[in-house]
């Protein structure tokens, strides 16, 4: 295992590391200790590694992340897994604003909250939030998975397209455009193997979420393209 | 951007330790408001006086002004720190002072009250911080702003906290769109103001509410409905400390807590060195919710 000290190396140092690693490497366990809320840390990493980092981290940890497993063990700031397009990030405590926005596949786990516009644009991430997420989250959303254990905030899905958003507990309002649908059987499917990956094995009952999705009255919605989200 | 930081102690063993925290929790924030500066820090009272904090040009005879000031009388204890002049006056002889500093063009009268000292000037944050000599002072709790200006002229009066009561300050990150018309409204309600900052008018409002008996709590909500924008602020009253963001919440903040502090910062990066940050509860403020602690 590879350790970096952010009090003894910059980050700029530990990123360009990151990013020389090849597919193949050997050097797949890395732990960055003191991140001492700086932002950008482990941004563009692709190669199928874990990094582990000690601490909260500030803006856009793990951003555009493919392969890679993250681990925050502490809060991350605004942005976390922006862009991911495929891996894991798993932040062990609360995330703020913005998580998981743009994300084009993935999995992004909340221990904690994640506050607003939580899966902003969201294009195909995998988003699960054990604790509640803020205002506006899944604005724009576009396609894949928003799950949430607690409760939402106001505008949910505001100008959803066709992300799936299931929550558990209470909804403070639902955006434009954005209504509750049926949960199917293939729903409950997918919602177990998320719960599944997110470590929940069997403790939560896909049965308790409510799923709301796109109303498809604000955007042009054709039939025809369904199987592009 | 703009940075905001502020820092409330529980313990009052770290009171002497209150300024050089402050100093560095502002100086991390300097890239987010490299422009000015400045922080309201509330120390000991000096019981039956005022404390005035004047600014004026830097290379002023302020030995001068005081001896002016006193005009005969008794003298009037003062420091002076930097282009500032904190000078305590007995309450019964702030009227005359204070009409007397009107007559001096050159200076002008930034902030009082019976604990607060405001410091502000442009520069970078760091620098500003270290001309007052913002590490050796002490108190109970302490606010600060680094900023990058939008919505008014990079100058001193444009710098944060704005002080509109006594005891009373407030320091904003973001812009407010109706600040025009609520200082219209203000100046007819009988309030004057310095600038033409949008911040100076959240201020003013908050000052107006207190005056009418308001609790900083009920300000701070009422704040909610008549302030229009993009706001996180932190506010200093002479024994309250209070957070309060707009509900669409575009401006970032962290706050931690301890048994022995409550810190604010618009990034968790500025609180990394306060005493046990390891251990703190660290969370994001939630949008449109009144945060506040009081000392008794």
């Amino acid at each position: 295992m590879r350790t970096v000290d952010l009090s003894q190396t910059s980050l700029r140092e530990l990123n360009a590391a990151l990013h020389r690693l090849k597919p193949t490497t050997n050097e797949t366990h890395w732990r960055v200790l003191n991140p001492r809320g700086r932002h950008a840390i482990a941004v563009g990493v692709d190669a199928p590694i874990t990094v582990e980092i000690d601490g909260h981290v500030g803006y856009y940890c793990a951003g555009m992340n493919k392969e890679a497993t993250i681990v925050v063990n502490g809060n991350a700031g605004q942005g976390v897994a922006e862009n991911m397009m495929s891996g894991r990030v798993h932040v062990k405590g609360d995330a703020s604003q913005a998580a998981g926005a743009t994300g084009c596949g993935g999995l992004l786990v909340v221990e904690g909250n994640a506050s607003a516009r939580c899966g902003i644009s969201m294009k195909g991430i995998d988003i699960v939030v054990k604790g509640s997420v803020g205002h506006l989250s899944a604005f724009m959303a576009q396609a894949g998975n928003l799950v949430v254990l607690g409760d939402a905030g106001e505008a949910l899905g505001d100008s959803i397209y066709e992300a799936r958003l299931f929550v558990r507990g209470s909804v403070g309002s639902l955006g434009a455009d954005c209504i509750e649908k049926p949960i199917e059987d293939h729903h409950k499917a997918e919602l177990a193997r998320l719960l599944e990956a997110a470590g929940i094995n069997g403790a939560v009952d896909p049965r308790s979420f409510r799923r709301y999705g796109s109303a498809r009255k604000l955007y042009h919605f054709h039939f025809d393209n369904v199987g592009s989200y | 951007m703009c940075g905001i930081v502020g820092l409330f102690l529980k313990d009052r063993a770290l009171e002497p330790e209150l300024g050089a925290l402050l100093a560095r929790m502002l100086g991390t924030l300097c890239d987010r408001g490299p422009d000015s500066a400045g922080f309201a820090v509330y120390g000991a009272a000096v019981p039956g006086s005022i404390k005035l904090t004047i600014r004026g040009p830097l290379t002023h005879d302020y030995a001068g002004v005081v001896h002016r000031l006193q005009a005969g009388g008794p003298a009037l204890p003062y420091a002076v720190r930097d282009t500032h002049l904190i000078l305590t006056v007995p309450a019964e002889r702030e009227t005359a002072v204070r009409r007397d500093i009107a007559a001096m063009p050159e200076l002008t009268v930034v902030g009082s009250g019976r604990r607060m000292e405001i410091f502000k000037e442009v520069g970078r944050p760091d620098r500003v911080a270290e001309r007052f000599g913002l590490d050796t002072m002490a108190g109970t709790h302490a606010v600060g702003h680094t900023r990058m200006a939008t919505e008014s002229a990079v100058t001193t009066d444009g710098a944060h906290p704005f002080s509109t009561g006594a005891d009373q300050c407030l320091v904003h990150n973001g812009s407010l769109s109706n600040h025009n018309a609520l200082r219209r409204e203000l100046i007819r309600k009988g309030l004057s103001f310095q600038t033409e900052n949008d911040t100076e008018v959240a201020a003013g409002y908050m000052s107006w509410r207190m005056q009418q008996g308001d609790s900083l709590e009920q300000t701070l909500n009422s704040s909610l409905g008549a302030l229009d924008g993009f706001y996180t602020f932190v506010v200093g009253t002479e024994s309250g400390f209070g957070v309060l963001r707009d509900p669409i919440a575009c401006k970032p903040a962290v706050m931690a807590e301890t048994d022995r502090w409550v810190a604010f910062g618009t990034e968790y990066r500025a609180l990394v060195d306060l005493p046990g940050i390891d251990a703190a509860h660290v969370w994001e403020p939630v949008p449109a919710k009144a945060y506040l602690w009081e000392r008794h």
